[in-house]
């Protein structure tokens, strides 16, 4: 029953019902319409003939009195046709006429009348409809002209009746097909509220059921689908920052909170326990950077940042981290050489791009050193150039350093992931993160590539559009050691 | 210096207090918002520490009530990463500050004490000196008992941003975001490579150093003979 309602409940099926409702109360008024014009109009022509008939034998009447009028009338009883006669005298005595055993009642009405008459038949006497008119002659005599209209009486039954039955077909084939109809529908509909039940019950992997017809239902639910991929893809990633913050984090805290207790354990003099202290603000430090860090990637992850832009040159904003870093680079003994092409229009946020910039010379100057073992000849340096290609802004930032095998670039990208091979060096595994969060936040991503050897990061954001028209034109890119300015 | 600091949270505002008291300043502390608001407008502050979110009424509605009453003391807003928006960016344009938590205290000690003398009759001079060390600002040129010290563009702002807070400590995420613009947190300590090479610069061939180091907090420049 309760699959019964809730059918009755579908929009097709009450859409059905609807049309079906308006569609035969159209036909109804139709037919009837016709069926009444139709009747109107044969009566009209009935009346008439009966009543041109009437006078003519009126006159016959007058001209040559009873006799004439009976004679006539006996005439044209005996032509087979429709037509019904009967002449009476004023004691209802029949004198001539094809009407008998008239029900005494007629006698007394005047002008049209309908009644039935019976008249031999194959097999006895049948009853039938007629109409007829009654006449008073002068001398009391009675004349009766009418038509049998049983035929016309039959023609209308059969158009009621062909009206009922096309109704009824109507009525059927209508509800039985709204029915079907919204069946289908309802058997879809019900499929995806079953998958997403499932899905709701935490099991993100299932997709809703796509028919492959094309129609509005397959695509609400491949919408659904790659809104339920990001979802999946969202909540993956949620789970790998707390796997990934319970495994970073609790080491610090773990040192953090070692040191501590061992500088309470053990007897010793003011000078110890600042030492100790000291760490452990360096340490809270370390811990602070990181949560900022992971704390501002949820937040670009989240779209914040987003609406504060300006219209920059992706040229400028490296020249100026590079000035930044110039002085480190020196220390580490590594060239920083910048190829800047003239201006590279772009729209975003500069203290977001000037971060995932300095953040991709950070990571190339930590990473990028030529490895001991195949330094022969090679000297450490770390490439930063800026070019216009295809509507995109390009940023790629190259060393000369081990390089990340192929295998593991993607998931360099996601958090806290270093290398094992670079956990001695300082640093929160969140920079190349951050610069994946804000070369999304900005419509643009950002590749690994094999610099052969080492590792070339290419970070790449759309053109700014009123600039594309000259921007197209690809800038050849101004080489040159780095001018600090 | 006296200082307000208007913070709800109990520990917080007995840490900031004593804190204060311990470099030598004055501290009184406030609950709320309107507390908070009542205290400023009766008494001469240097300096107002305000909570971002506070009963009563919020930390930059107390600000705005202050200015509104042309009450001028410089506020540095305290605020959650999350809550820093573009009213409180706006803060740095209109003389005040903002600092997110968590922060380390000397940073925030820093801030007010900058915050503070900001209004020095040094800001508008054309010249800067700390010593025999002299910064032109219009001609861009700097000496240090009288010879001619060369500098790039940005050693030069680096050097008359320390300059103009002589005798002040001036932390790193302060030069980064006076001299470069950045406001963030780069994870290589930069500063302290530019740093050093403005020190050789302009201390390395004389006997008294003017640019030192504060331990855990970060630089200054001043003229340790006097």
């Amino acid at each position: 029953m309760t699959a019964l309602t809730k059918l009755f409940r579908t929009t097709t099926f009450r859409l059905s019902l609807t049309y079906f409702a308006f569609f035969s109360a159209a036909a109804i008024v139709a037919i009837v319409y016709l069926y009444w014009n139709t009747t109107v109009l044969l009566s009209g022509q009935l009346n008439q003939t009966i009543e041109a008939e009437l006078t003519g034998l009126a006159e016959q009447y007058r001209a040559g009195g009873r006799d004439q009028l009976v004679r006539i009338v006996a005439q044209r009883s005996r032509t087979p046709g429709n037509s019904l006669y009967l002449v009476a005298d004023r004691n209802e005595k029949q004198l001539a006429g094809n009407l008998s055993a008239v029900s005494p009642q007629l006698w007394d009405s005047v002008g049209p009348v309908e009644f039935f008459y019976s008249r031999p038949a194959p097999g006895g006497m049948e009853q039938r409809l007629a109409f007829a008119n009654v006449f008073r002659l002068p001398g009391g005599d009675r004349l009766i002209v009418g038509r049998d209209i049983e035929d016309r009486r039959e023609l209308s039954r059969l158009i009621r009746s062909t009206m009922l039955w096309g109704l009824g077909v109507m009525a059927l084939v209508g509800i039985g097909g709204g029915y079907w109809v919204s069946r289908r529908l309802l058997a879809r509909v019900d499929d995806l509220s079953a998958t997403t039940r499932t899905i709701m019950a935490g099991d993100l992997s299932r997709r809703l059921p796509v028919s492959g017809s094309g129609d509005e239902l397959d695509r609400l639910a491949e919408s659904l689908n790659s809104m339920l991929a990001r979802i999946e893809q969202l909540m993956a990633g949620m789970r790998e920052v707390s796997d990934n913050i319970a495994h970073d984090l609790k080491t610090p805290l773990n040192r953090l909170r070692n040191r501590v207790e061992e500088a309470l354990r053990e007897p010793s003099d003011e000078r110890a326990y600042r030492g100790a202290l000291e760490r452990t603000i360096e340490e809270a430090d370390g811990l602070m950077k990181t949560f900022n860090a992971l704390l501002s990637i949820a937040r670009l992850e989240a779209g914040a940042g987003g609406d504060d832009r300006d219209n920059l040159d992706l040229s400028a904003l490296v020249s100026d981290a590079a000035e930044l870093y110039e002085p480190v680079a020196e220390e580490r003994g590594i060239a920083l050489k910048l190829e800047l092409a003239n201006a590279v229009p772009i729209r975003g946020n500069r203290q977001l791009l000037g971060q995932a910039i300095a953040n991709l010379i950070d990571n190339a100057l930590k990473y990028g050193l030529v490895p001991t073992a195949q330094a022969n000849g090679h000297a450490s340096e770390v490439v930063i150039q800026t070019s216009t290609r295809d509507g995109l802004a390009e940023i790629s930032v190259s060393d000369r350093g081990p390089g990340v095998p192929e295998s593991e670039r993607e998931r360099v990208l996601s958090r806290f992931v270093r290398l094992e091979a670079s956990r001695s060096e300082p640093g929160s595994g969140l920079g190349l993160s951050l610069v994946a969060a804000v070369a999304r936040l900005h419509g643009g991503t950002v590749r690994l590539e094999d610099n052969d050897p080492g590792l070339r990061v290419v970070f790449s954001l759309p053109l700014e559009n009123d600039a594309r028209g000259t921007a197209a034109v690809e800038s050849p890119p101004s080489g040159g050691e780095l001018r600090p300015t | 210096m006296r200082v307000l600091v208007i913070e709800d949270d109990q520990e917080t505002a007995a840490f900031l207090k004593r804190a204060l008291k311990e470099s030598g300043h004055i501290a009184e502390h406030a609950a709320d918002g309107e507390a908070g608001l009542d205290l400023a407008k009766a008494n001469a502050y240097d300096v107002l520490i305000v909570d971002r979110m506070l009963p009563k009424l919020d930390g930059l509605g107390v600000i705005r009530a202050l200015r509104t009453d042309e009450i001028h003391t410089p506020a540095l807003i305290l605020s959650a990463l999350g809550e820093v928006d573009d009213r409180v960016k706006g803060l740095r344009a209109g003389g005040d500050d903002y600092l997110t938590k968590p922060y380390a205290f000397s940073e925030l000690l820093a801030r007010i004490e900058v915050l503070a003398r900001r209004t020095s009759p040094e800001e508008g001079s054309t010249r800067l000196s700390v010593g025999d060390l002299v910064l032109d600002r219009l001609s861009h040129k700097v000496t240090r008992a009288g010879e001619a010290v060369l500098l790039q563009p940005r050693e030069f702002r680096l050097l008359e941003y320390l300059m103009k807070h002589a005798g002040q400590v001036v932390t790193r995420t302060m030069l980064l975001e006076n001299v470069w613009d950045y406001h963030f947190d780069p994870q290589t300590n930069v500063i302290d490579v530019h740093i050093s090479r403005l020190r050789s610069k302009i201390d390395k061939n004389f006997e008294q150093p003017l640019l030192h180091t504060v331990r855990g907090a970060g630089y200054t420049i001043r003229d340790s003979a006097h």
